[in-house]
C-alpha cells in the first residue's frame, strides 16, 4: 500500500503500488485502447464455465472480431447468477497474460534452475512417455504419482490409472477442506464438498469463524451474504483480524489465534446448560448427546474467556442470538480450515455446534443438496490395481478418505512402502501449495520424472523436467461439470477463443500421451466434441442446446424440511453422533476437545493467512487485471505493534519464523483491524519463479513461512497457522 | 430527458473490485488505468472499529469543474442522461479537467485525451445497466433516473440515510453512498 | 483514527495530483513577465503620447524579446499538452466559463499587439531588415507619428499585459479541488510578480545585452524602453533608480499579497489550512521559504535598497534573484497545488 498522506493523523494508502510504475511496466494493449469511444466491432458469445478458481461459475465470453473482449456470468448459472467475481470478469487477463508457457519446454540445466529449452510436441511427449515406461519397467507403474487440481486433471487421471498409476493426491483434501469434510462426515454422515450447501441467503444468524467472505469470493455465498447483510440477518464473525465480513457484523470476535474450539465449545456449554438448544432435533436424531453433554459440562463462558480473549458475556449473547434465530441459524462450515492440526475433530465441534441449533435440512441452515444423473463415457474397465497406494499406510490417519498429499510426499522421500520415480503435477503448485518447501524439494530430488502441466510458470515447474503447456480453461474443453446445490446442474466447457500460442487442452495431452502409453484404447473418442456429445446423448440431454446455453439445470426436489424433504443420516448409529463411537474406539476424543495453542517467543507474533478478492492461490499474480489491482501482497500489523516495532506503514520488512527462514521483502500495513499479537498476510505471492516476470519476487509466500506444521491425527491434514514470526528490518 | 445517477450501498459492498474490472474489460480501459476504484475508510481503534467500503468513479456532478475549466468543450454535459462525457476529438490534452476535479476521477488515457467513466451510455442506450452495476456480486449498486421519483434510485434515496463525497465541494454529484 | 486506503493507481493522479511537471511553470513565468513587459511599456507609451519625456525611461528589450519569452513560454505550453495534434480544437471554441480558453484568446491577441510595438522600433534596431522591408519602415513611421496610435497601443499593452498577468493567477484559482489555489489573492500576486520580473529582466537585459548607441531622435530613445537595447551603456543612473524604484515596490506588494493568501488560507477550512502545511512544511517548504521568499524578496529588496541609497554600487545580482524568485514561486504554487486536495468534512 502506498501512503498517499499523513497530515491530521489521517492514513491514506493505496492497495495496489504507485502510479507511474504500474503504468510503465504493463504495455498498454492498443488494440483494445477504446477510450471514451464505446467498443465496437462484431461480438460473439460463447459460455462456458470458469476455472479462475474452483468455484466453477458459468460464464459467457464476448469474442469481438475474433479476440476476447470480456467474460460475463452466465444468468442461467445457479452458481454466478449472472454475475462473476473479479477473477472471473478477469479471466481475458489470463488470457492475454505475457507470462504464461507458451511452448513445451525440456529441463536444459540443472533441476530447479529454470533453464529449459522449446521443444515440440511431439519430443516432448515422447520425452515423457519413454520415462514413463522405463520407470514401469524398473519399479512398476505404481511409482508414478499424480498430483492434481482442477477440471483439467480428470483425463490425466483417467489415462494413467490405465496404464496402473494408482498414486495420486490433491492439495484440495489435507491442505483445505479436508478436515471440514471429515468432521461433517464423523458427526452427521457425509462430508459436504463444494459449493458448501448453506443456506446463507435465508438465514436470520449467520457464525463466519475465521471464513472472510468478500475477502474470500466464492461467489454465491459472496452474493447470498450480501442478500443476508440486506436482510439485516445477525451476523458473528470470529477472526483476530477486522475483515471485510466482520464490518458487517453484529458481533466481531477478534479472538486470540487458535483458541476457536474453546469458543465453540463455551458456545454449545451456554445452548446445553441454558437449555437453548434444538431439544426436538437432539430427541430425535442425537446419538450420545447425555455424554457430549457432560464432557462440554466445563467448558463454561467464563472458562473460555480466558482462553480466548472474548468476554464471557459476549459469547452468551451470541450464543442466545444463534439460539433465538434457529433453526435459521447457521454456523458457517468454512473450507480452507486446515489451521492448528486438531481441524477436524474444530470443525466437528462446528458441527455439532449447527446440530444444536438444528438446522440440518432447514431453510436458512444447511439444506440438502440436489443433484442431477448424467451418465459416464463409456470406458472400457481399467486392469486391476497392482500394489496398494503409498499415501496412507495401514491408516496412519484412520478417517482420510481421500489421498493424503504429505503421506505421498513422505514416501517419495523415503521410498517406502516402494519408491515413488515420477511426478505429473497438474495446475497444483506444490512449492507454495504443501507445508515446509523443503520437504517438498527433498521429495522432488529423488525422482526420475517432474512433469509439470500448467499454464504459468509456478515455482513447482521451475523444478521441472519437462513442462506441458496447458491452454487457460477459457480456449478449451474439459469434461461436464456436474453440480450439487439447491438444484443439480451441468455445466459446458468449451473453447471460446485460440489459444495465443503452442499450448494445448489437457484431454489433448492426455490423449496423446495415453496413445504413446499403449492405452489408447482408454481414450475411444476423436475429440471432446465427441465425448461430450456421446455423454449427453446417453444422458438424454441436448447437446447442441448446451452448447448454445452452458447450462442446463436438473430436476427441482425438496432440499429443506420445510420444502418435505426427509433427512437421514449415514453414520454407523445413523444418527447425528454427539458422541463418536469410531473416534473413541480409535483412541481419540469422542467429544470434541481443547488444546491450548503454544504461546509465541518474545518478539514473536502467530502468522495467519487468508484470500483477496482478486487472486486464486498462487496461480494469478500475474493477470493482466489482477495484477492491476493487487501486485503484491502486505502484512497486516497492529498499529501499535508496528510502532513499537519502529516499523512505518508502507515500508518494506522481511519476517523470520521460529526456524530461521526469511522471507522475501513485503510491505508494512500498520492497521487497527488486527489484533496485536497476530500478523497477516495474503498467500499466494512472493514468486521466486523468474519465469512469472512480472511476479518474481512481488511480496512475500505465506508458505515459505510455513516450516512448522502439525499432521491432523485423524485425516492427515497439515496446519498453515502454526508459525510464529518477527521482523527484519531491509538494510 | 433522465438525469442519470447511481446509488452504491455501501453495507452490502463488500470491496471485491468486481466493479473496477469489469469496467476494465467492458470499455478497453488500458492497463495501469481504472476509471472506477475502492476506497475503504476504517475508523476507530482496535476493537472498536467501522469500516466503509466505496466504488468511487465520476460522480457526473450537477456542477462539474471539469466541465466549466476545460478550454474546448471537450469535457461536456452530455444532453442524454445529463452525463459528463469527453469527446476525444476535441480534447488538446491540457489536463486542467484532472486538476479541477475533487474526486481524481480523470486520468490521461495513453492515446493523449482525457478519459473517465462514462457511465457506459454504450449499455445505457441498448437498455442495460453500466457494467460496474450488473457484474457486481453483492448487488449493491443501482442506477437509473434521479428525476422519476418512481425510479429505484429515487427510492431509496429517499428511505435510506445516504451521503455524496466532497459535498462541500459544490459540484452537486450525482454517485450517492447509503449508509 | 482513520485509515484510508484505495486501490486508485492513474498515472500524475495517484499517489498524488502530479499532471504538471516543469512545463506549465515555465509557462506561467513567462506570461507573467510578459504581462508585466507590456504593463510597463504600455505607461511609457501613455506618457510618451501625451508628450512627457519618457525616453528616460531606460530599456534594453531586443524589438523581438517579448515576442521570444512568449514562444518560450508558448512551447512550454505545448510540451505539456497529451493531445499536442488536436491543439487547434482550441481555437475552434470559445468556453466563456473556461480561464484556460480566455487565456488561449487573450494570448492570440498578445502576439499581435508585441509584434506591433515591436515593429516600431524593428527597422532601427534592425537596420538591414528596415532597408530591405521599406513597409515594415512605413508603418513603423505611420505609428510613431501618430499619438493616438502610440496611445492606443499603450493601452492594448496595459489591458493586454493585466488581463494575461491576472490570468495565469486565475487559472490555478478557479479550481475548488485544488484549496492552496482556491484564492482570489492568485491573480494579483502572479500579476505583481509577473511585473517584479519584468522589471528585473528588463534591467539584467540592459546591463548584460550588447546595445547600439542610443538613437538621437526623440522617438528613438522613447521607444528603447519598449523594443530594444538602444540606451546608453551603462544605463543613466536615473534610468536604473527608476526601475530599482518599481522593482521594491512590486516585491513589496508581492510581499504583502503572500500574507495575505496565508491568512486568507488560514481561516478558510481544513483543506485550506492543510495546504498552507504543503508549503511551510511540507516537501515544498525548503524551496518556499528559501529561494521564493528569502532569495527571491526578502534578499533583492535588502540589496536594492542598499542601492538606492548608493550604500552599494548597482548589479545584476537583484535581478537575478528575483527572477528565480519568480519562477520558483510558480513552481511551488503548481506543484503543491496539485499535492493539495481537499479533506472531506467527515474527517477524509
Amino acid at each position: 500500500m502506498e501512503q498517499l498522506s499523513r497530515r491530521r493523523f489521517l492514513k491514506i494508502s493505496a492497495a495496489t503500488v504507485g502510479a507511474g510504475a504500474v503504468g510503465s511496466q504493463i504495455p498498454v494493449v492498443s488494440s483494445l485502447a477504446m477510450g471514451s469511444k464505446p467498443p465496437a466491432g462484431k461480438v460473439e458469445t460463447i459460455p462456458t464455465y470458469c476455472e479462475m478458481c474452483f468455484w466453477k461459475c458459468g460464464g459467457i465470453a464476448h469474442v469481438r472480431d475474433g479476440k476476447l473482449w470480456k467474460f460475463e456470468g452466465n444468468p442461467l448459472d445457479p452458481m454466478s447468477r449472472g454475475r462473476l467475481c473479479p477473477r472471473g470478469t478477469g479471466a481475458p487477463g489470463t488470457h492475454y497474460d505475457p507470462d504464461r508457457l507458451s511452448k513445451p519446454l525440456i529441463r536444459a540445466g540443472e533441476r530447479g534452475k529454470e533453464e529449459f529449452k522449446a521443444v515440440t510436441w511431439d519430443e516432448a511427449l515422447n520425452y515423457v512417455a519413454d520415462k514413463f515406461k522405463k520407470i514401469a519397467a524398473e519399479h512398476g507403474p505404481e511409482s508414478i504419482a499424480l498430483w492434481k487440481h482442477g477440471t483439467g486433471a480428470r483425463f490425466f487421471e483417467h489415462v494413467m490409472r490405465a496404464y496402473g498409476c494408482v498414486n495420486k493426491a490433491a492439495p484440495s483434501f489435507a491442505q483445505c477442506r479436508g478436515p471440514r469434510d471429515i468432521g461433517y462426515l464423523l458427526t452427521y454422515g457425509t462430508g459436504l464438498g463444494s459449493p458448501e450447501p448453506t443456506d446463507i441467503a435465508n438465514t436470520k444468524c449467520l457464525v463466519l469463524i475465521g471464513t472472510h467472505l468478500g475477502e474470500n469470493m466464492h461467489n454465491t455465498q459472496v452474493q447470498e451474504f450480501a442478500q443476508a447483510v440486506a436482510n439485516k440477518a445477525t451476523i458473528i464473525v470470529v477472526d483476530p483480524r477486522y475483515s471485510v465480513a466482520a464490518s458487517k457484523a453484529k458481533y466481531w470476535l477478534p479472538v486470540k489465534p487458535g483458541t476457536d474450539m474453546a469458543l465453540v465449545l463455551a458456545w454449545m456449554n451456554v445452548l446445553v446448560s441454558e437449555g437453548l438448544y434444538d431439544k426436538e432435533f437432539v430427541a430425535k436424531h442425537g446419538h450420545g448427546f447425555d455424554k457430549f453433554a457432560a464432557a462440554i459440562k466445563d467448558n463454561t463462558p467464563e472458562w473460555a474467556e480466558a482462553e480466548t480473549g472474548i468476554p464471557a458475556a459476549t459469547i452468551r449473547a451470541t450464543a442466545r442470538e444463534m439460539a433465538k434465530a434457529r433453526p435459521a441459524a447457521l454456523v458457517h462450515p468454512g473450507r480452507r480450515v486446515n489451521w492448528y492440526g486438531d481441524d477436524a475433530q474444530r470443525q466437528r465441534a462446528t458441527a455439532l455446534l449447527n446440530a444444536l441449533l438444528g438446522n440440518w435440512g432447514r431453510k436458512g441452515g444447511l439444506y440438502l443438496q440436489a443433484g442431477m444423473k448424467v451418465a459416464g463415457y463409456p470406458f472400457p474397465k481399467f486392469p486391476e490395481a497392482g500394489k496398494p497406494k503409498v499415501d496412507n499406510v495401514d491408516e496412519r490417519w484412520p478417517f482420510a478418505d481421500e489421498e493424503v498429499t504429505t503421506g505421498l510426499r513422505e514416501a517419495t522421500i523415503t521410498g517406502k512402502p516402494y519408491p515413488i520415480k515420477g511426478w505429473v503435477v497438474y495446475a497444483s503448485n506444490l512449492i507454495q501449495t504443501l507445508p515446509n518447501e523443503k520437504e517438498t524439494i527433498e521429495a522432488i530430488n529423488k525422482l526420475d520424472l517432474l512433469v509439470v502441466v500448467e499454464t504459468h510458470p509456478s515455482e513447482i515447474a521451475g523444478y521441472a523436467d519437462v513442462i506441458l503447456p496447458d491452454t487457460s480453461f477459457i480456449e478449451r474443453h474439459d469434461d461436464l461439470y456436474v453440480g450439487w446445490g439447491r438444484q443439480g446442474w451441468t455445466a459446458l466447457r468449451q473453447p471460446t477463443v485460440a489459444p495465443p500460442g503452442e499450448q494445448k487442452p489437457a484431454w489433448w495431452i492426455a490423449k496423446e500421451l495415453a496413445n504413446r502409453l499403449g492405452v489408447g484404447q482408454y481414450m475411444p473418442f476423436k475429440d471432446m466434441d465427441e465425448y461430450l456429445a456421446a455423454r449427453c446423448e446417453k444422458s438424454g440431454i441436448d447437446y447442441a442446446k448446451l452448447r448454445k446455453e452452458g447450462i442446463l439445470m436438473g430436476p427441482k426436489t425438496p432440499i429443506t424440511v420445510e420444502e418435505g424433504a426427509e433427512i437421514s443420516f449415514d453414520t454407523p448409529s445413523k444418527k447425528v453422533e454427539f458422541w463418536s463411537d469410531q473416534l473413541a474406539k480409535r483412541g481419540f476424543d469422542a467429544v470434541p476437545k481443547y488444546t491450548a495453542p503454544e504461546k509465541a517467543p518474545d518478539g514473536f507474533f502467530r502468522l495467519i493467512t487468508g484470500r483477496a478478492p482478486v487472486h486464486t492461490f498462487s496461480r494469478t499474480q500475474t493477470n493482466l487485471y489482477l495484477r492491476d489491482l493487487m501486485k503484491e501482497n502486505e502484512v497486516w500489523v497492529n498499529a501499535e505493534t508496528a510502532a513499537k516495532a519502529g516499523l512505518k506503514h508502507g515500508q518494506y520488512v522481511k519476517l523470520k519464523n521460529q526456524d530461521g527462514v526469511v522471507s522475501n521483502r513485503v510491505k508494512v500495513k500498520a492497521t487497527q483491524r488486527i489484533r496485536p499479537d497476530t500478523l497477516y498476510m495474503v498467500y499466494g505471492f512472493g514468486h521466486t519463479n523468474r519465469m512469472l516476470k512480472s511476479a518474481y519476487l512481488m511480496g512475500a509466500s505465506a508458505s515459505q513461512l510455513n516450516t512448522r506444521y502439525k499432521v491432523d491425527p485423524l485425516m492427515g491434514g497439515t496446519s498453515i497457522h502454526q508459525n510464529f514470526v518477527t521482523f527484519v528490518k531491509e538494510a | 430527458m433522465p438525469r442519470f445517477g447511481m446509488v452504491i450501498d455501501t453495507l452490502k459492498c463488500v470491496g471485491c473490485m468486481d466493479c473496477v474490472v469489469a469496467c476494465q474489460t467492458e470499455n478497453d480501459v488500458p492497463f495501469g488505468h481504472c476509471r472506477d476504484w475502492i476506497v475503504t475508510e476504517t475508523r476507530g481503534e482496535f476493537p472498536n472499529l467501522s469500516l466503509e467500503i466505496r466504488s468511487e468513479r465520476c460522480n457526473h456532478c450537477d456542477n462539474p469543474p471539469c466541465v466549466t475549466c476545460c478550454p474546448t468543450g471537450a469535457s461536456h454535459v452530455e444532453g442524454f442522461g445529463k452525463t459528463v462525457q469527453v469527446t476525444a476529438e476535441k480534447c488538446i490534452g491540457c489536463k486542467a479537467c484532472l486538476a479541477a476535479c475533487p474526486y481524481g476521477a480523470r486520468f490521461v488515457h495513453p492515446d493523449g485525451y482525457a478519459d473517465k467513466c462514462t457511465f457506459c451510455l454504450h449499455r445505457v442506450k441498448e437498455g442495460k445497466d453500466p457494467a460496474c452495476v450488473s457484474v457486481c456480486p453483492t448487488h449493491c449498486m443501482v442506477f437509473g433516473d434521479l428525476d422519476d421519483p418512481k425510479s429505484a434510485v429515487s427510492q431509496l434515496l429517499k428511505s435510506r440515510k445516504h451521503h455524496t463525497i466532497l459535498p462541500e465541494a459544490g459540484t452537486k454529484p450525482r454517485v450517492f453512498y447509503l449508509t | 483514527m482513520i485509515e484510508i486506503t484505495t486501490t486508485r493507481h492513474n498515472p500524475l493522479v495517484d499517489p498524488v495530483l502530479s499532471v504538471w511537471s516543469w512545463e506549465i511553470p515555465v509557462y506561467l513565468f513567462f506570461g507573467g513577465m510578459i504581462a508585466g513587459m507590456m504593463i510597463l511599456a504600455g505607461i511609457n507609451m501613455l506618457k510618451l503620447a501625451k508628450g512627457e519625456r519618457a525616453e528616460s525611461f531606460y530599456s534594453v528589450q531586443t524589438p523581438l524579446l517579448g515576442f521570444i519569452l512568449m514562444n518560450l513560454g508558448m512551447g512550454a505550453l505545448f510540451l505539456d499538452l497529451a493531445h499536442k495534434l488536436y491543439v487547434y480544437r482550441v481555437y475552434m471554441a470559445f468556453e466563456p466559463h473556461s480561464p484556460m480558453s480566455w487565456g488561449s484568446w487573450v494570448l492570440l491577441l498578445v502576439y499581435p499587439v508585441i509584434l506591433v510595438s515591436a515593429l516600431i522600433r524593428l527597422p532601427q534596431a534592425w537596420p538591414w531588415l528596415g532597408e530591405r522591408a521599406p513597409v515594415l519602415q512605413r508603418l513603423s513611421d505611420a505609428i510613431v507619428a501618430s499619438p493616438g496610435k502610440v496611445k492606443l497601443l499603450g493601452i492594448l499593452n496595459i489591458g493586454l499585459g493585466i488581463g494575461l498577468g491576472i490570468y495565469t493567477g486565475i487559472l490555478l484559482s478557479t479550481m475548488v479541488a485544488r484549496p492552496l489555489w482556491n484564492s482570489a489573492i492568485l491573480g494579483p500576486l502572479f500579476l505583481v510578480s509577473g511585473l517584479s520580473a519584468a522589471a528585473a529582466m528588463v534591467h539584467l537585459t540592459a546591463s548584460l545585452v550588447p546595445g547600439h548607441p542610443a538613437p538621437r531622435s526623440f522617438l528613438g530613445g522613447a521607444f528603447a524602453m519598449l523594443v530594444q537595447p538602444l540606451g546608453e551603456r551603462p544605463p543613466e543612473p536615473r534610468t536604473a533608480d527608476g526601475l530599482v524604484k518599481a522593482d521594491l515596490a512590486f516585491l513589496a506588494v508581492e510581499l504583502v499579497l503572500i500574507g495575505l493568501l496565508f491568512i486568507g488560507l488560514a481561516s478558510s477550512s481544513a483543506s485550506h489550512v492543510a495546504a498552507i502545511d504543503l508549503l511551510t512544511s511540507g516537501k515544498y517548504a525548503t524551496i518556499f521559504w528559501w529561494v521564493v521568499i528569502v532569495a527571491g524578496i526578502l534578499v533583492p529588496l535588502a540589496l536594492q535598497w542598499l542601492e538606492l541609497g548608493h550604500r552599494i554600487p548597482h548589479t545584476i545580482l537583484p535581478a537575478l534573484l528575483v527572477l528565480a524568485g519568480g519562477f520558483a514561486l510558480r513552481w511551488v504554487m503548481v506543484g503543491a497545488g496539485q499535492a493539495s486536495h481537499m479533506i472531506a468534512a467527515t474527517g477524509m
